[in-house]
């Protein structure tokens, strides 16, 4: 139970960046974050004590295997977690770019 | 094996802290990278080679990508502003950890401790997965055949994102002038 | 942007090409070892990175490779569409993803039916993917904020 608490933890970590703080790359870096600790805690729930990785060489009969269902799930939301940090770092630099700075109070002019 | 996930997620989240309360910016995006990096240990510990190829390469591509933002505009952290934090806010923000942590409680008192998952689902995909897909990877197997239309969906998602960048930065659909 | 000293130079020469192979490699054994198309697709996304930073952007005309990592991404999510669809015309009873090509003996490089062709093609998207990405962000960088 530990490991899930410590999990929950990181989650938090990464919530406090996302609202307490006033940089623009520290909210990212926020985000990114609170995506990382989820998928561990996807694969976390899946683990067997002395199971192996679900990949059949050799002999199969009496082998105890980890789940592959959320290793299936997490394997594809970890590019999705990559596309989507490229996406705000690019938002992040238009903004800079036009305003000078990265101060999120600073940047509350709607026009222009 | 707890133990030493125990020391790794520590080690973690010492980063993660490290990395939000840096005055630098260069810094910070160099201790985000032991946060990355932890994954992939984690994964491996955890039987997963799959997800700790992907994630040290992406990690890797993460990290180039932010010092390729941050060299090109500024490096210096904004000055904090000098103001006095009242008390009921430090006691606000003890009473939200407190409810969060117990409703989290209360909603994984239905898992199973750690590591002795009860694999009620993944049976009827691990007995009949190697005849039925044919492949001796059974990863690869759930992903491309027993859930295929969950991969186009993360496919699509990926093309959308880059059109995103592609249209955010101005290079594509509008003349210069 | 300027490339690096003479050093890297030389070492990424090497180097480079036996990441790019190990990346097909990766993709190509898919249904057999750890890894699989998005895999792959990430490590031969850093093998042309790598080449990118060694070497500077001054030896590339950086719009026509984005044109043409544009057209590759786009490509390979097409032939991922058609070969699904394919499924349904194909295999019988009208499924969306069935896997319809004849699957061997578990084990050998040339079984589970459809399975590598979808490795392939996502593989070649993946890469390209990331490859625009990267780029787009050096031509902003080069033309834009001179």
């Amino acid at each position: 139970m530990i490991v899930y608490i410590l999990t929950v933890f990181l989650f938090l970590i990464g919530l406090y960046g996302v609202v307490a703080k006033r940089n623009l790359i520290k909210i990212v870096i926020g985000i990114a974050l609170m995506e990382y600790s989820v998928n561990l805690f996807l694969i976390l729930v899946g683990y067997v004590k002395g199971g192996t990785a679900p990949i059949l060489s050799g002999e199969v009969i009496g082998k105890v295997f980890v789940d592959p269902l959320p290793q299936a799930m997490v394997l594809t939301a970890i590019v999705i977690g990559l596309a989507t940090t490229a996406l705000l770092l690019a938002i992040a630099i238009r903004i800079y770019k036009k305003y000078g700075t990265f101060d999120i109070r600073e940047i509350k002019n709607l026009k222009g | 094996m707890e133990l030493l996930l125990i020391i790794i997620l520590v080690l973690m989240i010492g980063g993660a802290i490290f990395s939000l309360e840096a005055r630098d910016l260069l810094s910070a995006v160099i201790a985000y990278g032991i946060v990355g990096f932890g994954l992939v240990i984690c994964f491996l510990l955890l039987q997963a080679p799959d997800l700790a190829l992907v994630q040290i390469v992406v990690e890797t591509i993460t990290l180039i990508i932010m010092i390729a933002v941050i060299l090109n505009s500024t490096r210096e952290e904004i000055k904090p502003v000098k103001g006095k934090r009242s008390t009921i806010f430090v006691i606000f923000v003890f009473i939200f950890i407190g409810l969060f942590l117990y409703f989290f409680n209360r909603t994984t008192e239905t898992l199973s401790a750690f590591g002795e998952h009860v694999m009620r689902m993944s049976k009827a995909y691990l007995q009949p997965g190697a005849e039925k897909t044919g492949s001796a990877n059974l990863v690869t197997g759930v992903i491309f055949d027993y859930r295929g239309y969950d991969t186009l969906g993360e496919a699509t998602i990926l093309f959308t994102a880059v059109i995103g960048v592609l249209t955010v930065l101005r290079l594509k659909g509008r003349k210069e002038k | 942007m300027k490339g690096m000293t003479i050093i890297v130079k030389t070492v990424t020469q090497i180097v480079c090409g036996v990441i790019f192979l190990y990346g097909i490699y990766i993709i190509v054994h898919g249904h057999l070892t750890p890894g699989g198309g998005f895999a792959g697709g990430t490590i031969i996304a850093g093998s042309f990175i790598l080449l990118i930073l060694a070497f500077g952007s001054e030896f590339l005309a950086l719009k026509k490779e984005e044109t043409g990592s544009s057209i590759l991404e786009s490509t390979g999510i097409l032939i991922f569409l058609i070969v699904a669809v394919l499924g349904m015309i194909i295999g019988g009873l009208g499924i969306f993803f069935i896997n319809f090509l004849p699957k061997g003996v578990i084990g050998k490089l040339l079984s589970a039916g459809v399975i590598p062709v979808y490795n392939v093609a996502v593989g070649m998207e993946v890469a390209a993917a990331l490859l625009t990405v990267f780029l787009a962000l050096l031509i902003y960088r080069d033309e834009v904020l001179k």
